[in-house]
């Protein structure tokens, strides 16, 4: 589904897109790591996970040939070339843009890693090109936990493959992420443990099973397209369940259309999540305010209760610095 | 992993194994040529004891022994330990120039020497204070020999502080409680060997990864109903036994059950060593009103029901008395709403406090306020594992917990989106998976109560 | 976020305006602060796209590189900036003032009050949002190890004589801007998101055109906050570019694709003509191109940042109408000893800050910033009773009138004043026996402990607490006037520590314990290495 065009439609533009630049240099700097035939990328795999391995300048280097015809076909050709290269002892082997299929709630969603590497012992690793820098050998946060987290999901779909082979290979569960270095289009790469990334999305996955139900649900006839009118689209999106929280403004096409929701039914986790942490069962703004006013809320309520002493406390502060008005 | 290494030879013998590794830890700390050991303890494996007995040791090597602990009752502790197994041993209690800076019950040792000047302590055998006195202590000769207690919940810059105070040292902690943490960002120095935020321990093994680890591979403290679940949870790979077997402990009350909620989860946790009192799914506030109100009252029925609790120390059952009871809480206002409802009900004794401050305490029975229950939100605060830890294992017959339903709910629907910083060690398991299986080992001793 | 902040949000959403979270400023604002909205190109690391910067609100530089992936264009670029920022820098660094210091006399080892230069006032960074802070680090960190062609003839692309200077300038404001409390790099939407509350999230407090649309809306009568949050965030002209730009460094991308490529495209193109030109007259008249094709980018990086120049300028005057915390000034004047020391270091011949901090360097920053947290908070909480008001509500202070004061005396040879104060609260702090509570008297703190609750019930919830005063009352038997409250005096109390304690000295990094790596030995005498450059001239 085409969020970005679905919330054009709907009438809340998003400011996502990529520029430009961003992208050329992306893909040059991609481009830059797997050239003369993945030589510079295996020697970052080499130095950054298996050291006691042959080195790939010295050893057999196998690049198999991943085209095929749609999907389908190309995970096959995946899943025939990571066969072959496990059975292949002692040599490297470099899968680039393999495509991998699982199983999403019942339907095949396929994915494509930047590379896939088959060490000499047969076990497997997935690699990650990130064009954000590594400066000083640390990188954004929040940009190396989404690298791993996509990582983790490839290492999962990379175990479904393994599992069908006999004797199953050994995924590793550290992925190399590759990135520049410093000021530089240089690579330099990180290895990262994706243990726990891939704990939580297993976890995830099965329970996603249940989105079946969740379409299950939905009133028949509900579409997602982009030529449907305004209304028409705002009524099929409303009947999905979304919980949105601020958070979603950096991940989410539709955020700012889920935002305009949230603020109308005055649900409180429009100012971020933490918010309801003291507010107990109360969830709009207007029950908090009323009940910080004395108009409404059970006085025995812990959180009614804290409420009422916050607005007094505040109340008492801004009319000690001078007459501002608070709570009326 | 966890299932293969347990369910290991058919004749473990707890206090052979346990003596086995103490025999191992005294010989790489007595005569062993690297400058440190360290030792990983689980709850209740003896850390004090072994604590006590390498000073002891070290001290009739004739070797000057400092001893770095983190609190000042955790120093008292390991003095009144040290005088009662040896009390000619001359020790030093070096404190701080506070008013009241150790318990008094010290006054009473004959060869206990208290100061706030470590000069006043030149020459005994044995000399004890917290991480942050010793740091202001300046020598010309460094001590032979140091023990560091609680070394997992010491920071790394604590550890700096008074590193240049020893040769060599013995660390000794428990991994799986709660980490150290700054009041300020420390992002900067994430991935760097010593980055001044992490552990002690993390610190130490990064510069010299060749130093002997131990293990101490038997709780004594909690019961066999708890040690697989902890291990499992808590300790993937550094798994620990029981020191006792089912059957060789129990809890039998004198006053039947009553049929409410909080009796029935207290037979359920009599019985099987665990018991979820389920409260229904409602958001409420940290001092949610009901759950406060549950974990008084099961508080109260413990006491009212008579309890006696047998074991491996004595063949008569001893009372389950309200100093053998403790309320675990995630918050301090928790613990206190809990303390006043318990006020209410009568009752004064019974220990009430966070999961911070139980660390490395002990009773027959607790009660814990689950971290989650009723929260509309999860927080990395909530979901640390060290924290459901340390609630989770202070017990020696029961633990029982009280919480709200929907907290597997809460946790699938937390997107776990942690930011990643380069080059550190990722502890495992993570808070939201050990969450998971507590909760779904605790589903299966469930009382559902709608009070 | 304390109750009282979700309060004042959940009122901003009510009433369509930002609520105060703060009644007095908690930070210090220079009269002549430089201002600095810095843009850079996406996907690059440190390539700069152009800035406003300067000290008149009127009359900003205009800093542009038309080809941000050419190595000349950043260089010229960040000299510009050298010559715009250090002199800026250097004119506070060389007006100083007599002050003390305590040192620990080398030979000695005793501390011993020494007179120092300290600099009577400091030079002061203002950028948009957090991004800006982050961006003026990297900078810093982009720069300091570059070599000049003095430094070091052989140097393949030698920077520009003042840019490693700049760096390490930059570096320094960009880590101590991590020191709680400090006011040396200041962000502008931090600051704002300090004073007020708006009716959106923290998260979106960071977009500087959404919260000063919830402060002080400009045009756009009657809407409210949330509406011109709205627009400031989304709205877009004919061409699809955003109405309010991106405060930066980051720019938007529908900018980039539309406005930014074709412009760069034909700078690019010119610059080959003219190269290519075969004769004088056709250079003059390609340099034209050229210099209309420049133009046209500076054009545009104007447009994208003159209106955050200005949303900077106005979040300052609305700080300014806040009157200044009693304990803003003393932070300052810390801010000021920084500064002065790095001039110091900077005279000296000192090399640049390394990479990476040592182990003992970051021992004591951490120890240096847990400090200032625990000051700021203090100094926040005294200087301002809706932040005092957060405090009481956690717990951590109460409020309320004396209404019983009884003589008692210590039990010691030299019998001490130890008056027993009771006072009634509606408060709930979280009192333990003997907990030490200090309140604030004639600017220093006065310390008192709990002694219990007035009525035989041990629950303080009844709001009676009874509290001994152990401190500042004078040398003699009777405490001095004034220094014992009255009855009917209102007092407030706190929990937390007014000074925080200064920490265990840490060794010298020449001293690294074994425990964390040892001494750093002869590699650390080694002056730090250039960045590897890329070989093309082009990033």
């Amino acid at each position: 589904m085409d969020k970005g065009s679905l919330a054009s439609a709907l009438g809340s533009a998003s400011v996502f897109g990529q520029s430009q630049f961003a992208f050329t240099r992306g893909n040059a700097f991609e481009a830059r790591v797997k050239a003369d035939g993945g030589a510079e990328l295996l020697r970052l795999v080499h130095d950054g996970l298996d050291r006691g391995a042959e080195p790939p300048a010295e050893a057999t280097v196998h690049l198999p040939d991943l085209s095929a015809t749609g999907p389908e076909g190309r995970a096959a050709r995946t899943s025939l070339a990571l066969r072959e290269a496990t059975g292949a002892a002692g040599a490297w082997t470099l899968l680039d843009h393999p495509m991998l299929a699982l199983e999403v709630a019942g339907s095949p969603a396929f994915l494509e890693p930047d590379a896939v590497v088959v060490h000499p012992d047969g076990s497997w690793t997935v690699v990650e090109i990130k064009s954000f820098p590594m400066l000083d050998g640390s990188a954004d946060p929040a940009k190396v936990g989404a690298a791993a987290r996509q990582a983790a999901v490839y290492v999962l779909a990379l175990e479904r493959v393994a599992a069908r082979l006999d004797p199953a290979p050994r995924v590793r569960h550290r992925v190399l992420l590759v990135c520049p270095k410093d000021f530089s289009n240089l690579p330099t790469a990180s290895a990262v443990d994706v243990r726990k990334q891939r704990a939580v999305t297993g976890r995830q996955l099965a329970r996603l099973t249940r989105v079946e139900e969740i379409a299950d649900a939905l009133p028949e006839g509900v579409c997602f397209s982009p030529e449907q009118s305004a209304e028409e689209l705002a009524a099929a999106v409303e009947a999905v369940p979304a919980t949105y929280a601020p958070e979603c403004l950096s991940a989410c096409e539709l955020a700012f259309h889920c935002r305009a929701r949230s603020r109308e039914a005055g649900a409180v986790t429009c100012l971020g999540r933490p918010v309801r942490a003291e507010l107990g069962g109360l969830s709009t703004v207007e029950d908090v305010l009323a009940a910080a006013r004395g108009e409404a809320g059970d006085p025995d309520d812990p959180a009614v209760a804290a409420l009422r002493r916050a607005a007094g406390l505040r109340a008492e502060a801004l009319a000690a610095a001078g007459g501002v008005t608070g709570c009326h | 992993m966890t299932a293969e290494t347990l369910a290991a030879p058919a004749a473990f013998d707890p206090g052979a194994e346990a003596a086995r590794a103490t025999a191992a830890i005294l010989h790489d700390t007595l005569h062993g040529t690297e400058r440190g050991v360290v030792v990983d303890s689980p709850p209740g494996a003896g850390k004090s004891t072994l604590v006590v007995r390498a000073a002891l040791e070290l001290a009739a090597a004739g070797r000057p022994l400092m001893v770095v602990a983190q609190t000042n009752a955790q120093v008292d502790d390991l003095v009144l330990r040290l005088a009662e197994k040896n009390p000619d041993l001359p020790v030093g209690r070096l404190h701080s120039s506070d008013a009241d800076p150790y318990d008094k019950a010290l006054d009473g040792l004959e060869n206990v020497r208290k100061s706030a000047k470590a000069a006043d302590l030149a020459g005994l055998s044995v000399v004890l204070s917290t991480a942050a006195k010793w740091a202001h202590v300046k020598v010309d000769e460094p001590w032979r020999h140091a023990i560091v207690d609680e070394a997992y919940q010491m920071r790394s810059d604590s550890l700096l502080a008074v590193a240049g105070l020893f040769e060599r040292a013995l660390f000794v902690g428990d991994p799986g409680q709660l980490d150290p943490f700054a009041t300020v960002g420390s992002e900067q120095w994430a991935g760097l060997a010593y980055d001044p935020s992490s552990s002690a321990v993390t610190t130490l093994l990064a510069h010299n990864p060749g130093l002997p680890q131990h293990r101490l591979p038997v709780s004594w403290r909690l019961p066999a109903s708890a040690s697989r679940l902890v291990s499992d949870a808590f300790y993937p790979y550094t798994p620990f036994r029981s020191g006792t077997d089912h059957g060789d402990r129990s809890l039998a009350f004198s006053v039947p059950s009553d049929g409410s909620g909080p009796d029935r989860v207290i037979d359920e946790a009599a019985a099987a060593g665990w018991g979820l009192l389920e409260l229904p799914a409602r958001h409420t506030p940290r001092t949610d009103p009901e759950a406060v109100r549950a974990v008084a009252a099961v508080v109260r029925r413990l006491l009212d029901r008579e309890g006696r609790a047998t074991s491996e120390r004595s063949p008569d059952p001893a009372p389950l008395t309200a100093d053998r009871v403790a309320v675990g809480t995630a918050h301090r206002d928790q613990a206190a709403a809990v303390r006043a409802a318990l006020a209410g009900l009568g009752v004064h004794d019974v220990t009430v406090d966070t999961a911070n401050r139980l660390q490395g305490r002990e009773y027959d029975v607790t009660v814990v306020l689950h971290p989650l229950s009723g929260r509309p939100d999860a927080t990395a605060f909530h979901l640390e594992t060290g924290r459901l830890c340390v609630l989770t294992s202070r017990h020696r017959h029961a633990c029982i917990v009280v919480c709200r339903e929907g907290v597997g709910d809460l946790l699938d629907d937390y997107p776990s989106t942690e930011p990643v910083q380069l080059g550190t060690l990722v502890k495992f398991p993570d808070g939201w998976e050990a969450n998971h299986a507590v909760l779904a080992h605790l589903a299966e001793h469930r009382v559902a109560w709608r009070p | 976020m304390s109750l009282i902040t979700t309060l004042a949000r959940l009122e901003a959403v009510h009433t369509g305006r930002a609520q105060p979270a703060a009644t007095v400023r908690h930070r210090h604002l220079s009269d002549r602060p430089l201002v600095f909205v810095p843009l850079t190109t996406a996907g690059e690391a440190g390539a700069p796209l152009g800035a406003l910067v300067g000290t008149d609100r009127d009359a900003p530089h205009l800093l542009a590189v038309p080809q941000p992936r050419d190595r000349d264009l950043r260089f010229a670029f960040l000299a510009e900036l050298a010559d715009i920022v250090l002199p800026y820098v250097e004119a506070y660094a060389e007006s100083v003032e007599a002050a003390e210091r305590t040192e620990t006399d080398p030979e000695t080892g005793k501390r011993v009050k020494v007179e120092v230069d300290l600099c009577a006032d400091a030079a002061q960074l203002v950028v948009p949002s957090r991004a800006g802070v982050d961006f003026v680090r990297l900078l810093g960190r982009s720069m300091r190890f570059r070599r000049t062609a003095e430094q070091d003839p052989e140097t393949p692309h030698p920077a520009p004589p003042r840019v490693p200077l700049l760096g390490r300038w930059l570096t320094h404001y960009g880590e101590r801007a991590r020191v709680p409390g400090s006011s040396l790099l200041l962000a502008v939407t931090d600051l704002l998101g300090r004073h007020w509350a708006t009716g959106q999230s923290t998260l979106e407090d960071q977009h500087l055109g959404a919260l000063l649309a919830w402060i002080a809306p400009d045009g756009a009568e009657g809407a409210t906050g949330a509406e011109a949050a709205r627009r400031a965030e989304l709205a877009r002209d004919g061409d699809g570019q955003l109405l309010c730009p991106p405060a930066g460094p980051a720019t938007d991308p529908a900018f980039d694709n539309k406005l930014l490529a074709p412009a760069i495209e034909r700078y690019d193109r010119a610059r080959t003509a003219l190269a290519a030109a075969e004769d004088g007259l056709e250079a003059d008249e390609r340099l034209g191109a050229l210099t209309a094709a420049e133009r046209e980018i500076r054009a545009l990086v104007e447009s994208r940042t003159r209106p955050t120049w200005d949303a900077v300028w106005r979040g300052l005057d609305l700080l300014r109408e806040l009157p200044e915390g009693a304990h803003a000034e003393e932070r300052w004047t810390r801010d000021r000893w920084s500064f002065t020391s790095h001039r110091d270091r900077v005279l000296a011949g000192e090399p640049p800050q390394p990479r990476r901090d040592d182990a003992v360097t970051a021992a004591n920053k951490l120890a240096t910033r847990e400090r200032e947290q625990a000051r700021l908070e203090a100094q926040e909480a005294l200087d301002d009773p809706l932040v005092m008001a957060g405090r009481r509500l956690a717990g951590e202070a109460f409020a309320g009138e004396v209404v019983d004061v009884v003589m008692a005396y210590s039990e010691s040879k030299r019998p001490s004043p130890r008056p027993l104060v009771t006072v009634r609260t509606d408060d709930r702090p979280y009192l333990g026996e003997r907990v030490k509570v200090y309140r604030s008297l004639g600017g220093k703190p006065q310390t008192a402990e709990f002694v219990g609750a007035a009525s035989s019930d041990d629950a303080p919830e009844d709001g009676t607490l009874v509290l001994r005063i152990t401190d500042r009352m004078g040398r003699g038997k009777e405490p001095e006037a004034g220094s014992v409250p009255e009855k009917g005096d209102l007092v407030c109390f706190t929990l937390f520590e007014h000074e925080p304690r200064g920490g265990a000295k840490l060794p010298d990094p020449e001293q690294t314990p074994w425990t964390h790596g040892g001494p750093p030995g002869e590699a650390a005498s080694v002056p730090e290495a250039a960045d590897a450059q890329t070989e093309e001239d082009v990033l």
